[in-house]
């Protein structure tokens, strides 16, 4: 069913108008022997029988509604109010496209603006644009402008402490250039600056949950002459300090958990926000107020000379789409929950996993590494955490992210998550099945 | 209609949209130095969240309630079918580091799309990692860049891009490291041959081509641009934006394209979301395979996981993809099949040569020739009148006006494209308001130079907003 | 069309102006004209030396951006901080009060090698 009105009738009207005998003859530009009569693919089925195959499919995957789930690691399990699906699924904002013309995009353009606005204020920057792709590209967008901007000087320093997911598509983006990563580990108060530094990443959190004040490493940067760029966790921005008013340059953020579903990592929302001297080397859409002739307030996409349709080779990024509906989504999410739901949320998620942590901290053989955290921890364990996690797995349980998936030298860690989707008796089942699969 | 308030602007001390349960752990304290003070974000109630987000939505202009011919981005209709398989919960609530065992249903999707795509292309492999066009393109570039550093040529600095190009073609490239020359087009709207075969040397990359090209027509040469290129030693990237007008009549694998993109949000139905987010698959040719983005989905027997290819250029996001993008897209091509592929590509074309015959004795097309499934036709019917005057009177007709200014060869461009998805009576409708357009050009031109008088608002103040820039509330 | 006649002009449509020693530049009423309502320029930093050719700065309407190219070269010895703050000043008077920057030139005799106002005046004549 390919969603097709035109009837056979009304195609031979069609061809006459146009003065040819059949639609063969409008393919002709294409060489004979180049043309394909039919695909190696199943004939289409109706709309009954595509869901339920689609359904079967999607019965067959685990849901973190269905388990006692501590997995976070750049995705966060986090309460969707029912809001958010229900405006964001209106017709007039899914099938709409990029506001190109403004007089009849007002509601995605002020819905830009006001997600500008709303993400301004919690990461603490003056400016936000419309949004990247995820946290990673939006890191590695970062570090791109951040070195262009500081002509001359080509090292970047990237914590240790990174996602390393985040860390392979920085070094992905930095391919052809001539730039020099370099890690460096702990306290980024403490990373050793030169004159050829032209920015440090902090993250805040880092991989393992730790969080490192950003001030003073922010003010040192810029004292060597370098920007500061800091990877946040926007939740955790709401009752910790933002990055922007620690003196951060350039912040970057996965807004996945601000009202948009895990979907398996996409699509996500990547964050960026930069200083007043910085934004015309800012990439991504941007939305800005002015007035029509009447008068009338009203928004359109600006300081487009920036992107890729007017710059072409030499725009600041070859970035076109941002991610319109998960923005939209973030944006009806942090107007539901507004100042005190956001900051609710943020705490719930912090006491619960300081009581995670404490509950865990003391089953003899488990060590809580992480000295500093907003939601999530490291924990140290005495047994394989890949055996530990295949044991809770069949009660139930996904106690945290068994970190020799991503580094194979470190096989006895877990990095445990709790958000305010974790309930107390679900926080205590946890500690419990811990203990008994360490025996 | 009204304007409507911002969400600062209706926000009251104390109200709150949307309650947690109280939590039921104790208390701990923040760490000192680092507890934040000031939040300034907006409390609203949950209805008047509800009523402002409502009625900014009905400010819009969609699919779901005009015809919205938008050249280069495909507007079909996006099925609700798709909304309605994307929303199950097996999706929605299925974490990206779940072990491999417990996301089987999500991996198999992976797999069967990408072989889906891989077959309808042409191509050996394929990636659904990139999420975008604009992505896929500098991931494609990036496997060349790839390819070329293996061969020890990495001398091979210049990509060639036909005039007509999208600006992401060469924004990308810049982004990979290479620099870009362009190829002029002919008078007959296809790649100069002859400058062709002039830029070709050992410097090059490579070539950058949409096939149809941004005129809406078929590049007849490009058996021969292939050849050529990989002749000198270059390879051909296929930019796959216009894909609707080939699904099941030509594969670009075929004619010799090495790596290409596809543009999920445009050929594959799934929603454009205001600007996305989108989904930009990447497939490639047995030679340049190895170097697609990771990890992709493989099939071991019964099961699937995710590998890297052999030699990737790496990840170019986090996790797999726009998953919940693909889910619809994956949904879009069972319903659709095949057989209903090809369909798609008939009518597009159908579609775009008729509307294209209804306005061209008006409205002039610069190439005679039939058109793929789009047109490019001139906004200049009457001095003193432009593109964007025309554009804008549209909206009073109710029409979301075609893409304006590109490409950016056609002087006053309009880029029509109609799409499989719209009736006879709709495109009828839609050529009708044209021409009554270029009536009113010549004997009441205000009306076109004051347009729109029926929308939410008039013309808006660019230049203003540029040169003082507001990009935030300021209460 | 103005065309300034103490100015020369590159075929870009940037233009110099001897002023005592050295020399006002500029873009054109032609280049103005057809970039639209100027939103933003990008000006070099005073005591930056750039050769003739090179890039000296960026000047930006609401639908196109330009590099601008230097006639002359020099060092920069004043750059406008009225156009930074009013760019729209490069469209109400380029030849006057819209100037961008001033520099020393180098190699004063590379002015006789620009178009004369006549000389350029055929130039975007014939475009």
């Amino acid at each position: 069913m390919p969603f097709i009105p035109n009837t056979d009738a009304e195609r031979i009207e069609m061809l006459k108008t146009i003065g040819v005998e059949s639609v063969e003859e409008l393919f002709s530009d294409i060489p004979a022997h180049l043309r394909v009569q039919n695909l190696d693919l199943p004939d289409g089925v109706s709309e009954m029988e595509a869901l339920a195959a689609l359904d079967a499919l999607a019965e067959r995957n685990a849901q973190t509604t269905k388990m006692d789930w501590f997995v976070g690691a750049g995705a966060y399990n986090s309460y969707i109010p029912s809001l958010v699906p229900a405006l964001a699924s209106r017709g007039e904002f899914l099938t709409a496209y990029t506001p190109y013309q403004p007089e009849v995009s007002q509601g995605t353009l002020q819905a830009i603006f006001e997600y500008q606005s709303m993400a301004a204020k919690l990461l603490g920057m003056p400016v936000v644009n419309a949004s990247h792709y995820d946290g990673a590209t939006a890191l590695a967008e970062a570090v791109l402008m951040a070195w262009k901007a500081k002509e001359g000087r080509n090292k970047i320093l990237l914590p240790a402490d990174l996602h390393p997911e985040y860390a392979k598509v920085v070094a992905t983006y930095l391919t052809s250039f001539d730039i020099e990563l370099a890690r460096y580990e702990g306290d980024p108060e403490r990373a050793s600056l030169d004159e050829r530094t032209a920015a440090i990443v902090v993250a805040y959190p880092g991989f393992s949950g730790e969080v490192y004040p950003v001030e003073k490493a922010a003010a040192r940067a810029h004292a060597a002459g370098a920007l500061c760029i800091v990877q946040a966790d926007p939740v955790m921005c709401a009752i910790f300090k933002s990055p922007g008013e620690q003196g951060a340059d350039i912040v970057t953020a996965e807004g996945q958990s601000l009202g948009n579903p895990l979907n398996f990592g996409g699509p996500y929302l990547g964050m960026l926000g930069t200083t007043e001297a910085l934004i015309r080397r800012m990439p991504g859409r941007i939305a800005g107020e002015t007035k029509d002739k009447e008068g009338r307030r009203g928004f359109v996409l600006t300081l487009s000379t920036r992107e890729q349709h007017i710059r072409r080779e030499k725009a600041v990024s070859n970035i076109c789409s941002n991610q319109g509906l998960s923005m939209l989504q973030t944006c009806i999410y942090l107007a539901a929950l507004g100042k005190q739901g956001l900051r609710q949320v943020a705490k719930q998620s912090y006491d619960k996993a300081h009581y995670a942590a404490e509950l865990i901290g003391r089953i003899p053989g488990f060590r809580v590494a992480t000295k500093q955290f907003f939601r999530e921890f490291l924990v140290q364990t005495p047994k394989p955490a890949a055996d530990i996690a295949r044991a809770l797995a069949k009660k139930g349980i996904a106690p945290g992210l068994v970190v020799s998936r991503y580094f194979p030298d470190r096989p006895n860690e877990l990095l445990v998550c709790v958000t305010e989707m974790n309930s107390r008796p679900q926080i205590e089942r946890l500690a419990v099945a811990l203990k008994e699969a360490s025996k | 209609m009204r304007n409507e308030p911002l969400v600062y602007e209706l926000s009251r001390p104390g109200r709150i949209g949307c309650t947690l349960p109280r939590s039921d752990v104790p208390e701990y304290s923040l760490p000192e130095g680092l507890i934040r003070t000031e939040l300034d974000l907006p409390e609203l109630d949950e209805l008047t969240v509800v009523r402002h987000f409502t009625r900014l939505s009905q400010k819009n202009f969609s699919i779901d309630t005009e015809f919205y011919p938008l050249g280069s981005c495909t507007m079909k209709y996006n099925p609700k079918a798709n909304e309605a398989a994307a929303a199950h919960p097996g999706w929605k609530n299925l974490h990206p580091l779940a072990e491999p065992e417990h996301a089987q249903g999500a991996l198999e999707l992976l797999w069967r799309l990408q072989e889906a795509l891989q077959e309808i292309g042409g191509f050996a492999a394929a990636s659904l990692q990139p999420a975008a066009g604009a992505h896929g393109e500098f991931s494609g570039v990036l496997m060349i860049h790839a390819a070329l550093k293996d061969r020890g040529e990495l001398n091979r600095r210049k990509m060639l891009i036909p005039d007509s190009a999208h600006g992401t073609n060469p924004a990308s490239c810049t982004m990979a490291g290479f620099v870009t020359q362009t190829i002029p087009s002919g008078p007959d709207g296809n790649i100069d041959m002859a400058a062709l075969r002039a830029a070709l040397d050992d410097t090059v990359a490579g070539i950058m081509i949409t096939n149809p090209n941004t005129l809406g027509l078929f590049e007849t040469n490009i058996e021969e641009i292939c050849r050529l290129v990989h002749k000198a030693g270059g390879y051909v990237y296929g930019d796959g934006a216009n894909m609707n007008a080939l699904t099941g009549v030509f594969k670009p694998g075929s004619s010799g394209i090495d790596v290409m993109h596809f543009n999920l949000h445009k050929t594959f139905s799934t929603p454009h979301g205001g600007g996305g987010p989108g989904a930009g698959m990447i497939a490639a040719n047995e030679a340049l395979a190895p170097y697609l983005p990771g990890p992709v989905a493989v099939r071991r027997g019964e099961s699937y996981r995710l590998e890297m290819p052999a030699k990737s250029i790496g990840q170019v996001k986090a996790f797999y993809g726009n998953f919940g993008v693909l889910v619809r897209a994956y949904t879009y091509i069972l319903m659709t099949g095949g057989n209903g592929l090809r369909r798609v590509a008939e009518n597009a074309v159908l579609n775009a040569n008729y509307l294209k015959a209804l306005v061209e004795g008006v409205y002039p097309v610069p190439y005679k020739r039939h058109c793929m499934h789009e047109f490019v036709a001139k906004g200049t019917i009457v001095p003193g009148i432009h593109t964007l005057d025309i554009a804008k009177r549209l909206i009073d007709y109710g029409f979301h006006p075609p893409t304006i200014y590109f490409p950016l060869i056609v002087q006053e461009a309009l880029m029509i494209e109609p799409t499989e998805t719209e009736s006879k009576e709709t495109l009828d409708q839609y050529a009708d308001a044209m021409l009554k357009i270029a009536k009113e050009a010549s004997e009441q031109p205000e009306l076109l130079h004051d347009a729109p008088h029926n929308a939410p608002v008039a013309r808006l103040d660019e230049v203003m907003a540029a040169r003082c820039p507001i990009l935030c509330y300021r209460g | 069309m103005a065309i300034d006649k103490n100015a020369r002009y590159l075929e870009s449509h940037e233009y110099a102006r001897p002023e005592g020693g050295n020399f006002v530049i500029g873009i054109s009423d032609h280049a103005q004209a057809e970039l639209g309502d100027v939103v933003f320029v990008e000006l070099p930093a005073v005591g930056k030396t750039i050769a003739k050719g090179a890039t000296f700065g960026t000047i930006e309407s609401v639908k196109a951006a330009s590099d601008l190219y230097m006639p002359v070269s020099g060092t920069v010895i004043e750059v406008n901080e009225a156009v930074k703050n009013d760019p729209a000043l490069v469209n109400k008077d380029c030849f006057g009060a819209g100037w961008l920057i001033k520099v020393a030139p180098s190699n004063p005799a590379e002015f006789d090698t620009l178009l004369d106002a006549s000389a350029y005046g055929k130039a975007i004549g014939e475009e």
